[in-house]
């Protein structure tokens, strides 16, 4: 296999503030590696608060206090040579973003300036990158626009005069029309209904197809990754738990928490909710020892209790870390 | 049998585009819904993005008048609440959950003094161990803690958590009927589970009537009395929701119902690596 695109060895980030005299540590991101090879779509899973997000603004060098990076290393390899994006400059990273690297953040329809018309915020972020012509320009992302099942009449809209969902749309066709080499996207299709949602995904697996790009795609919508990325990671309380083929985590996840992830997931037609997990989600900023998920977890046993259980490969390409996986289901 | 809110043919246009090319968008176009006052329930709206979800239910908070048709709460008519005490009674009893918390909630204010502010302003809770108890017991409706959310900003949560912020906020006042502009849409299935759970007791134990607007079909099945499905400002068709999801007589709400992703690998791969 040729060089990863990206690859993360030993991240960890933590979120340190103080309150009311009381300082903490909320571990968001606690000890992850993965790596992702170009032109593949690697989805990321997760319960609300695992610390999709902020592995992804890790990963994108979006870090503002109180994040803090502990440890590990962010590489990046467009062309041949590897960088750091933690150790470049703000010139060398204002370089890379846009033009190599796109970042589509959660909820960040309030990243469009609400002072301006749709059409100024193209120009001020995409004109320069396409290098065409005013009229040229203006012609590639009203095609662009189409494809996300927007009419051109946006352009002359200011934010507000959108519906949430439109402003997700723009801001998809923002951070795609530059067609960059690596796109990571978090709950980009959350505001969009069924329909759109089949349209836009189509749209960001084309882009992906003509250029070979890699993507990193953060949803909790498990449809999605079924139907969208090759690769998913599933994060719980800001560890990565299990990583593998799509395919292979659908059809016999590993970690206990994926299996009752992809037991529970809800069908239109279920008549009640599938049972959710018992307990609540753990609070990051005092983590359960040992096992992080051992206090929700059915296959629980000592040393669960005391020891943290590292990430193993179990099969080829499938690993989790878990000390008594679900048994190996041969396809 | 008298009715909490009447929405009577009620029609939304707005203005947009540049000084010389001025156009008319018609968000809302004649929507008509009634709920009953002593049989409360959960009515679902759902459609396009776009096609009108969050203005009906702007026009039913009273926070934009309709251009045509009426809105009565509890047989008044909206466009008569005026002053600021009318206003706040309204509010007490009609309360909203905003579509994308990271937008509804100001950056620069504190998540519990808004739950605080409610707590006191809404709901008339008084002295501060009170207050906070009643801004407690909310957050833990929705798997939060008062200590959780204590000091900190709309950016120092996760989206899940900022949206179940947003939805206890609105039950602080306990409210007769609750407009929520897709509450979960950033939570996962298994809180999902819990949080629509919550919108049922709420309809069973406490008699709360529920606006729900969503793009989850599968969640609307379960937890809907009636939906609605909205393209282009106009009512496609409604009914009950079991009944309209099983059959969808209208081309469109065919479409939807036939574009929900299922939760499987599909056997050739990704479906898009077609
Ligand atoms: N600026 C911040 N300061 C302190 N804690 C934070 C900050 N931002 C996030 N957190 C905490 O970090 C944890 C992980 O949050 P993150 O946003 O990464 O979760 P997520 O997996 O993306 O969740 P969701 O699916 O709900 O968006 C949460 O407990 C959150 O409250
Ligand atoms: N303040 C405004 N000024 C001008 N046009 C507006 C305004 N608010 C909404 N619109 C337009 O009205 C239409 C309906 O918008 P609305 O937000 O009600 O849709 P929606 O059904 O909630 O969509 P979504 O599912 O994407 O949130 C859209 O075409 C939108 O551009
Ligand atoms: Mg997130
Ligand atoms: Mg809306």
């Amino acid at each position: 296999m040729s060089e990863p695109v990206l690859t993360v060895s030993g991240l960890r980030a933590w979120y340190r503030t103080s309150a009311y005299g009381v300082s903490r540590e909320v571990r968001a991101v606690d000890d992850i590696s993965l790596s992702i090879a170009a032109g593949e779509i690697y989805g990321l899973a997760g319960e609300s608060s695992s610390g999709k997000t902020t592995l992804i603004k890790t990963i994108a060098n979006a870090i503002q206090p109180p994040l803090e990076v502990l440890a590990g290393s962010v590489v990046f390899r467009f062309g041949d040579r590897p960088v750091d994006i933690h150790r470049i400059s703000r010139e060398a990273l204002g370089k890379i973003r846009w033009k190599h690297l796109s970042y589509i953040m959660q909820g960040s329809m309030n990243v469009l300036n609400p002072v301006r018309r749709v059409r100024h915020t193209f120009f001020d972020f995409a004109f320069r990158h396409i290098g065409r012509p005013k009229p040229e320009f203006l012609q590639v992302v009203r095609d662009h626009l189409q494809r996300l099942h927007l009419a051109p009449d946006v352009l002359d809209a200011f934010p507000h005069q959108l519906s949430g969902g439109m402003r997700q749309r723009v801001t998809i066709a923002l951070a795609t029309v530059c067609r960059p080499e690596f796109i990571i996207a978090d709950e980009p299709t959350t505001a969009l209904d069924v329909v759109v949602q089949k349209g836009v995904l189509a749209m960001i697996h084309e882009i992906q197809r003509e250029l070979g790009s890699s993507i990193i795609f953060v949803t909790h919508d498990m449809a999605v990754h079924a139907n969208l990325t090759d690769r998913l990671g599933i994060m719980y309380a800001g560890r990565l738990v299990e990583e593998g083929r799509t395919a292979d985590i659908f059809r016999a996840p590993r970690h206990p928490y994926t299996a009752h992830l992809i037991a529970s997931l809800p069908r239109l037609g279920d008549t009640a909710p599938k049972k959710g997990l018992d307990g609540a989600p753990p609070n990051l900023a005092d983590p359960p020892p040992g096992c992080r998920f051992h206090p929700r977890c059915p296959r629980a046993s000592d040393i669960c209790r005391r020891e943290a259980p590292p990430m193993a490969e179990l099969s080829p390409g499938h690993r989790a870390a878990c000390f008594h996986p679900e048994p190996e289901r041969p396809a | 049998m008298s009715a909490l809110l009447e929405v009577e043919d009620v029609s939304r246009v707005y203005r947009t585009g540049g000084l010389f090319a001025a156009r008319r968008v018609t968000a809302v176009d004649g929507v008509s819904l009634q709920l009953e006052a002593g049989r409360p329930e959960i009515l679902t709206v759902v459609g396009e993005s776009g096609s009108g979800k969050t203005t009906l239910a702007r026009m039913i908070l009273g926070m934009v008048p309709p251009s045509t048709g009426a809105i009565r709460f509890k047989g008044k008519d909206l466009a008569d609440i005026r002053g600021s005490r009318a206003r706040l009674a309204f509010m007490k009893e009609v309360q909203p959950v905003f579509q994308n918390p990271f937008e509804a909630f100001n950056p620069m204010k504190r998540l519990d003094r808004y739950l605080f502010a409610t707590a006191r302003r809404m709901a008339g809770v008084e002295g501060e161990a009170a207050i906070r108890d009643a801004a407690d017991g909310a957050l833990k409706e929705v798997g939060l803690s008062l200590a959780e959310v204590r000091g900190r900003y709309p950016h120092e949560l996760s989206g899940g958590q900022l949206q179940r912020v947003a939805i206890a906020r609105a039950l602080i006042s306990k409210p007769a009927l609750l407009v929520a502009d897709e509450p979960v849409s950033m939570i996962d299935a298994s809180l999902r589970a819990s949080i629509v759970n919550l919108l049922r007791g709420l309809r069973e134990r406490r008699g709360v009537s529920i606006i729900y607007i969503t793009h989850d079909l599968a969640t609307a099945y379960y937890v809907s009395d009636r939906i609605l499905i909205m393209r282009h400002g106009k009512v496609v068709e409604s009914g009950e929701a079991r009944a309209v999801l099983d059959d969808p007589q209208h081309p469109y709400s065919q479409l939807l119902k036939s574009s929900v992703l299922s939760p499987e690998v599909p056997p050739t791969g990704a479906a898009f690596h077609a």
